[in-house]
């Protein structure tokens, strides 16, 4: 765990580099596969940057809203660099609008532009786990198991390297579009099915689950749900029979 | 047969695919309902104690500049504010008159500051030459050997702990200069809740 590093008077956070290197990396393999489904790839570059931007923004004005009159008394708190002053949903929600009438704007076709998103958002993913991994967020349950790391004034699962694993593994599933033709939206939906099937593995290592009434880990629940959810409307959109023999 | 064929296959057939979702509902469920939690009583109640957000801080008692001690535990039950600095670090020059700024305002409703000198890189009297340049009101504790900044496994800084009424750490900040906004709403959020 190298969540600092310290170089004169100032803390470099090694996550957050992580996390800019996931989308450096993102916004890279979203514009090559938007080029080869033949989209106009600047286009979706915009979109997703821009999505970003109202990410950030709606995710710090959120956060000044639930604090209202501290902001009011120093405004320009709203633009500190302190990450801890985001809230992240609101930030996600925001983006994703920002994102969607961007891309309807601009005419983008919805499910090539998903598949077009989904290695992009695969390599994120990545990044995201190699960030567990920096900060030590995202911890595992105590164990006793050989391979356990002293995490946290305990040994624990290392949560952060099965995250890492598994999302490697689904970056090169995605990568390689086994399902349907390219563009129709189908190798979007099996990164999301993927993606919900490992958080629904790797919760029950996890030490520190949002818990619900009755033991439930909430992740789980929910991560089974999308991944019933996205299998369901894999077959929704995989082609009608007529076009399927065109092929 | 291509690489394609054989998720096609499946995909193509209804029953087969609805089968397929049946099989992971019955899975996914069973993983879910083995990986249930204990109750909080069964696992014993209260989080251990380490340096993050979630569990008790770690206590500790350390000599407070000017006499006297302070002892961590012996404060709960107020929102308090953990800020490990040096005189020589700019960042923590920088931040400590907001964090003045929020005691003078918050002290009454229940915050309590207590600002750790990392003495074992810093000086005593570096220390309070600060404290008097910064006209400081709270209690500045001195970490002579060290023995705090590394059970809080000190990185940089400054580095800030927001501990709630019941000792559990809520936020921790490393680096710095906090923006105001950030000192106070994250005090805010602890003092909102009931003692």
């Amino acid at each position: 765990m190298y969540p600092y590093l310290s170089l004169g008077p100032l803390v470099v956070q090694l996550p957050g580099l992580a996390l800019l290197a996931g989308v450096y990396l993102a916004l890279l393999l979203t514009e090559k596969r938007a080029a080869h489904l033949k989209l106009n790839k600047e286009h979706v570059y915009n979109m997703v940057f821009w999505g970003l931007v109202a990410g950030i923004v709606g995710a710090r004005l959120a956060y000044a809203t639930r604090f209202l009159s501290v902001y009011l008394e120093s405004p320009l708190s709203l633009l500190a660099l302190n990450p801890q002053t985001l809230s992240p949903v609101d930030g996600i929600l925001t983006g994703l609008l920002v994102a969607g009438v961007y891309g309807r704007r601009k005419n983008l076709p919805l499910r090539p532009t998903l598949d077009a998103l989904a290695p992009g958002l695969a390599a994120f993913m990545v990044a995201v786990g190699v960030a567990h991994f920096l900060s030590g967020d995202a911890f595992g349950a105590p164990t006793d198991l050989p391979w356990g790391i002293y995490l946290w004034d305990a040994y624990r699962h290392p949560t952060q390297i099965y995250e890492v694993i598994l999302a490697l593994g689904v970056f090169l599933a995605v990568w390689k579009q086994p399902l349907g033709r390219p563009g129709d939206g189908l190798n979007f939906l099996l990164l999301v099915a993927l993606s919900g099937g490992a958080r629904l593995f790797l919760e029950a290592f996890r030490g520190d689950s949002l818990v619900w009434d009755g033991g439930w880990r909430a992740a789980q629940i929910v991560s089974l749900a999308v991944v019933l959810l996205s299998l369901a409307l894999m077959q929704k959109w995989y082609p009608p029979l007529q076009n399927r023999q065109k092929r | 047969m291509t690489k394609r064929q054989l998720p096609d296959t499946w995909l193509q057939n209804r029953k087969r695919w609805t089968a397929l979702l049946i099989a992971v509902f019955l899975l996914g469920g069973a993983w879910t309902q083995i990986s249930r939690l204990p109750p909080p009583d069964a696992a014993g109640g209260a989080p251990p104690a380490s340096p993050r957000e979630g569990f008790a801080a770690p206590d500790f008692t350390l000599e407070l500049l000017g006499g006297g001690t302070v002892t961590l535990s012996e404060l709960r039950g107020q929102a308090v504010m953990v800020n490990l600095w040096a005189s020589w670090c700019p960042p923590c020059r920088a931040e400590m008159p907001a964090i003045e700024r929020a005691y003078q305002d918050l002290k009454d409703d229940g915050l309590l500051v207590v600002a750790v000198n990392t003495t074992y890189q810093d000086s005593e009297a570096a220390a309070a030459g600060f404290v008097a340049e910064f006209g400081l009101t709270f209690p500045v504790a001195l970490d002579r050997n060290g023995a705090v900044s590394n059970r809080y496994q000190l990185r940089g800084l400054p580095s800030t702990y927001f501990i709630d009424r019941q000792g559990i750490i809520r936020s921790v900040v490393v680096g710095g200069p906090m923006s105001e906004g950030l000192i106070r709403a994250k005090i805010e959020e602890i003092l909102k809740e009931t003692p």
